[in-house]
């Protein structure tokens, strides 16, 4: 496949974040997960709520440090110790979008200065006059206009507010986006022009994605590949038309057949999956497979060895031991 | 059928400081018995608040039913008095919100907050109504209910909280049970079994259902007939059949273009542009005449009359005038068989 041939732009090697919870306790929050990013794809992360997904972004960036792994940005580790002036030159290539356009907008800045901060922090306009066209031109990109510079974050709607937090993400001319949940606070009709603007973008600049989310149909509409996180480990990774046509691993399948069509008919016709119970606490998880609670097809060897990451077919990557031809010997 | 409830021609307004919020501008629907209908629409659309209007729990000081009335069971309930109203909240119409973290009360345990119904509508003694809540814990599906009851909600689980929402909203047997993104909050594969709860329960109690979402998913999964609202007002109502497969108002044309799917190859999404209208200020004409792309003169200046497409559908839309230009839906609106 032609994906194989493309560069890394981003590696991600067996990334561990962790947070004390309590006086004793350790929540690890992302166990052991390693990716590659290529240049100009978009990888979609899905997952339920809790499963590590947006910590998976937040340490990519370094808004979290890594409690071990290592994150590879061009060969260069992000988590290495730097200086200021090190990270910010990270910092101009990786961006960010923000779940919630609500509380990601400073409210008493100006739209203008909210965009530009990036643009003064790395000193990319050299006066006055080049610092406003400048916002006025990344303004018209996302489809707002110069009118707008002078306004403040809560007279924008919450489409309008992604818009903003798409041009700030842009204003230092990023090679790579992390948006975590960014339509998911959305309504549906707004959310198709953020995607659709998100994809325009991508095309015009040649960007990269790390595109988080919990809504499976709108990541398999924008990503190339999708990983799937459950319990702060990638459980499948995979193009995202194979991983909608054939799913591998069990929690993926009750995923996608969990989510309802909008579609009648075939709504009252489709046999669904439904797990029981509830996702473990991270703070205590099972031990082995972390699915096997609420896996269908769980075997004994579950509960004992943790299932190795394993390409099953080109490009297909799961973390199962039913593709395990030696652990399913072991069971029979 | 029988009509269970009948919304005719509810105005609802909102007094702020910026001026009045005109959040529901002459909604009318009916409810049959155990039926299941959903409200759909974006937020800002009046569903919610029409939902409220019919509970009577808009904010008193600042919310009012500006004209209309609701009938249930032959009674007013848009002129019912606080004291009429108390009898009926959570006895014959009970509600189950957005959010279960928030609408349960952190400090009494679950078992209390579900006898609370029970005691003041049914009259139980502490220990019927006990027993009773155990019945209904085990009926949602709550693993050792015996326990359980006496747990307080930071025990629980989200999902498992939403099973406790619905246990006390049933507790009393209630003619109509009002759902309000009931799994909005919940990840999908909770909803997924919070969905097949809920139907299954409907199965068993015959309880009519308003089921308020803006997830055209989920209204394909649970719902038997669909109002779509938009801009305070009813566009489009109809069976679920006919909404997906034969839709006619280019909003609900747009809301399911806007949709990706699941098993289509990804082509650019059907964006409807521009925003809802700002309803301080609501357009003359049709609300969403300034966002749609067959828009027509007459859409600015009149608004479109509720026109008859089958006898259970019906749009609001000039363009089934007969005068009006004929306008096929976009292709990217067409679901399943449709297409």
């Amino acid at each position: 496949m032609a994906v194989v041939e493309r560069e890394k732009l981003l590696e991600v090697k067996n990334l561990k974040k962790y947070f004390p919870a309590g006086k004793k306790g350790v929540l690890k929050a992302v166990d052991d997960v390693s990716f590659d990013i290529y240049k100009g794809e978009t990888l979609g992360l899905v997952g339920e709520s809790g499963c590590g997904k947006s910590t998976t972004g937040r340490t990519i960036i370094r808004l979290y440090d890594a409690t071990e792994g290592e994150v590879l940005y061009e060969g260069d580790d992000v988590h290495d110790k730097k200086s200021r002036s090190e990270l910010k030159k990270f910092n101009r290539k990786m961006q960010m979008i923000f779940q919630d356009p609500y509380a990601s907008l400073n409210p008493r800045m100006t739209v203008k200065d909210i965009i530009a901060e990036g643009i003064d922090i790395h000193g990319l306009a050299k006066t006055k006059k080049d610092r406003e066209n400048r916002v006025y031109e990344l303004l018209e990109t996302v489809g707002l206009n110069k009118e707008h510079a002078n306004r403040y974050p809560h007279e924008f709607s919450g489409g309008q507010r992604q818009r903003i937090g798409i041009a700030r993400a842009l204003a230092v001319d990023p090679d790579f986006i992390i948006a975590d949940e960014p339509i998911s606070a959305l309504d549906v009709s707004i959310q198709a022009q953020v995607v659709n603007l998100m994809m325009e973008l991508q095309k015009e600049r040649g960007l990269t994605y790390l595109f988080i989310a919990h809504d499976l149909s709108m990541v398999k509409h924008i990503s190339d590949r999708v990983g799937v996180m459950y319990l702060g480990n990638i459980v499948e990774l995979t193009t995202s038309d194979e991983l909608y046509e054939e799913p591998l691993h069990p929690y993926t399948q009750a995923l996608l057949s969990a989510i309802p069509v909008p579609d009648p008919e075939l709504e009252r016709s489709r046999e669904r999956i439904i797990l029981e119970g509830d996702v473990p606490s991270p703070i205590n998880p099972p031990s082995g497979c972390r699915f096997r609670t609420r896996c269908p097809h769980a075997m004994d060897v579950c509960a004992a060895v943790k299932p190795k990451w394993q390409e099953a077919r080109e490009g297909h990557w799961v973390a199962c031991h039913l593709y395990d031809e030696e652990a399913v010997k072991q069971q029979n | 059928m029988e009509k269970l409830l009948e919304l005719d021609n509810i105005h609802v307004s909102f007094q702020t400081y910026g001026g009045e919020v005109k959040a529901v501008r002459g909604v009318s629907f009916t409810l049959e018995k155990g039926e299941s209908l959903a409200i759909v629409g974006e937020s800002g659309s009046g569903k919610s608040v029409t939902s409220k209007s019919i509970m009577r729990l808009l904010p008193n000081k600042i919310g009012s039913i500006k004209q209309g009335s609701i009938k249930f069971q032959g009674k007013d309930l848009a002129k019912a008095s606080e004291r009429e109203m108390e009898k009926i909240r959570g006895a014959e119409i009970s509600m189950i919100f957005q959010d279960p973290m928030t609408s349960l009360n952190p400090t009494m345990t679950i078992g209390k907050q579900i006898m609370e119904g029970l005691r003041k509508h049914q009259n139980m003694s502490k220990s019927e109504a006990k027993e009773r809540a155990v019945n209904l814990l085990k009926l949602v599906g709550i693993p050792n209910p015996e326990l359980r009851v006496d747990e307080y909600p930071h025990q629980f689980s989200g999902g498992m909280r939403q099973r406790v929402v619905i246990a006390i909203a049933l507790s009393c047997n209630p003619k109509v049970l009002i759902a309000d993104e009931p799994t909005t909050a919940l990840d999908v594969t909770i909803q997924a079994q919070i969905l097949d709860l809920m139907r299954d329960l409907q199965d068993k109690t015959g309880t009519a259902i308003i089921l308020i979402t803006h997830d055209l998913g989920v209204v394909a999964n649970l719902a038997q007939r669909v109002a779509v609202m938009y801009g305070g007002m009813i566009v489009e109502t109809g069976t679920v059949d006919e909404i997906f497969y034969k839709p006619k108002h280019p909003y609900t044309w747009g809301l399911l273009a806007s949709m990706p799917k699941l098993n289509a190859e990804s082509k650019e999404l059907l964006a409807i542009p521009g925003t809802p209208p700002d309803l301080m200020n609501p357009p003359k004409g049709c609300p969403f005449a300034a966002r749609c792309p067959y828009a027509m003169e007459v859409c600015l200046e009149n608004m479109p009359e509720a026109t008859d497409v089958s006898s259970s559908h019906k749009a609001a839309c000039w363009l089934l005038d007969e005068r009006a230009p004929k306008v096929e839906p976009p292709e990217e609106a067409l679901v399943g068989g449709a297409r």
